[in-house]
């Protein structure tokens, strides 16, 4: 009776699906580029932002398209109304595994001052979260979208192991002053990731249950 | 919170042996718009026809249970003249009278004895402006009012319904029959409207169920499957049922 509309809506899942992937691969790229010191590695992240930003025009579009043409209620209205907003923290994650990227780029021709495994950890925390968070939507999958809500205390506690670690290293010498700001900086940008992820799990939890957590009543 | 306007309760329906509404408890607010939807033969029309006891002239029906209008039970001893003048209606297609339209919004009074031309001057005036038509058919009070646009003749015959001075306005998709813009003019008109009466109106058009009412009420089978306030119910339903009609799975 309605497939047409359940086609559209399938069609809006598997871009869902194409952007987080893309997201996916732009933040092991970011990763891999920072811990390897790769600058090659570091501008394939920088491009996946490009095709991120083109994704988020193409759902945008296409969730209006259903607004307009089906006017949805209910189930419907609910999971068309969240992927618009979760397309928006996607796109923001896009940006920061850039950042991140620009910041290996320059970093890229002097050695670390401090091993990366907590940063590493943060970075496959956070990568885990965005996949997590946008297979939930996909699947209408309540536990797992809670799951990243909860993950979200492993990234912070990292953060903060990771700025105690520097703070140390700047107090043990001053001239390391520079690169722990670079570092500070990349491990703020996998905290956003993980703040993103919080989000668009938030928006599944609604899609869901027809409740957003942080509405005002 | 204020009392109920009508209150049914435990409403069984009969027309023969089709048992057409089922149980029905149902509490309809003062000043609110309360919205019956559901797939055709669900039973909204026919739960609407029995709160001015419309279905009194259908043979072979037979009705068990309570309607209360304020606390008075219309099923009981009531004067059913002065129970439609209390309940008036509006049917799906616009159905004035073969007259004037100065005497069709003139009709109703004129029933309930009022004759001074003066008296019915202000009543006809006062229906057609409530209804946002009079600045399109004051030069034409004595014309015919079938010579009127379908979305007039609609707004004529509102206009007719409120000329009694009614507490309660029923409507039985009073839209349908009409086009975009005549449909947005009468929507406009009973979000106003509701300020000074109870609306309830049968539509199946999910949009302005969730435009215009307060609450809404989803029948399926004589049953009504969920009741609640629209927003509720169009963003966040509790009964699978009423998912599955909103959204088009049936119906």
């Amino acid at each position: 009776m309605r497939h047409h509309f359940d086609s559209l809506l399938d069609q809006l899942n598997d871009a869902m699906i194409v952007m987080g992937s893309l997201i996916e691969s732009a933040i092991s790229s970011a990763t891999k580029a920072l811990v390897e010191q790769d600058k090659q590695q570091a501008l394939k992240a920088i491009a996946f932002d490009q095709e991120i930003d083109q994704k988020e025009k193409d759902i945008e579009a296409l969730c209006l398209k259903l607004l307009l043409q089906q006017q949805p209620v209910a189930r419907d209205l609910r999971q068309i109304s969240a992927a618009l907003k979760m397309i928006t923290d996607m796109e923001r994650i896009g940006d920061q595994a850039t950042d991140i990227s620009e910041i290996t780029i320059l970093l890229a021709d002097t050695s670390y001052i401090k091993k990366l495994e907590h940063i590493s950890l943060m970075a496959i925390e956070t990568g885990k979260m965005v996949t997590d968070a946008v297979d939930a939507f996909v699947q209408n999958d309540l536990v797992k979208a809670h799951g990243v809500i909860d993950a979200d205390d492993i990234v912070d506690n990292l953060f903060v192991t990771v700025k105690n670690d520097l703070i140390v290293l700047i107090n043990e010498d001053v001239a390391n002053g520079s690169q722990a700001m670079d570092l500070l900086m990349v491990a703020k940008y996998y905290e956003r990731i993980g703040d993103h992820a919080v989000n668009i799990a938030e928006w599944v939890e609604f899609s869901i249950t027809g409740t957003h957590r942080n509405s005002l009543k | 919170m204020p009392s109920n306007k009508i209150s049914v309760t435990d409403l069984n329906l009969y027309y023969g042996h089709l048992h057409a509404l089922k149980s029905i408890n149902l509490s309809i607010h003062p000043q609110e718009i309360t919205a019956f939807i559901g797939p055709s033969g669900c039973g909204k029309s026919t739960i609407l026809k029995t709160l001015n006891r419309m279905n009194d002239l259908v043979e072979g029906c037979k009705i068990t249970g309570k309607v209360l209008l304020d606390s008075e039970d219309i099923y009981g001893n009531v004067d059913l003249n002065l129970l439609r003048k209390r309940v008036g209606m509006v049917f799906q297609k616009p159905n004035p009278f073969p007259k004037s339209v100065y005497d069709n919004v003139a009709y109703g009074p004129r029933l309930h004895g009022i004759k001074s031309k003066a008296v019915l001057d202000d009543i006809v005036e006062k229906a057609l402006k409530d209804t946002v038509i009079w600045d399109e058919v004051k030069d034409r009070l004595r014309d015919n009012a079938l010579g009127l646009s379908g979305g007039q003749q609609q707004r004529l015959c509102i206009a007719r319904a409120l000329a009694v001075q009614p507490e309660v306005l029923l409507m039985d998709e009073p839209t349908s029959a009409l086009d975009p813009t005549s449909t947005a003019k009468i929507e406009e008109l009973v979000t106003v409207l509701k300020a000074d009466y109870t609306i309830v109106i049968v539509t199946h058009n999910m949009q302005q169920a969730a435009r215009i009412s307060d609450q809404t009420a989803c029948f399926l089978m004589g049953e009504i499957i969920e009741c609640n306030c629209t927003n509720q119910l169009f963003s966040d339903p509790k009964d699978r049922r009423t998912e599955d009609y909103i959204t088009g799975r049936f119906g």
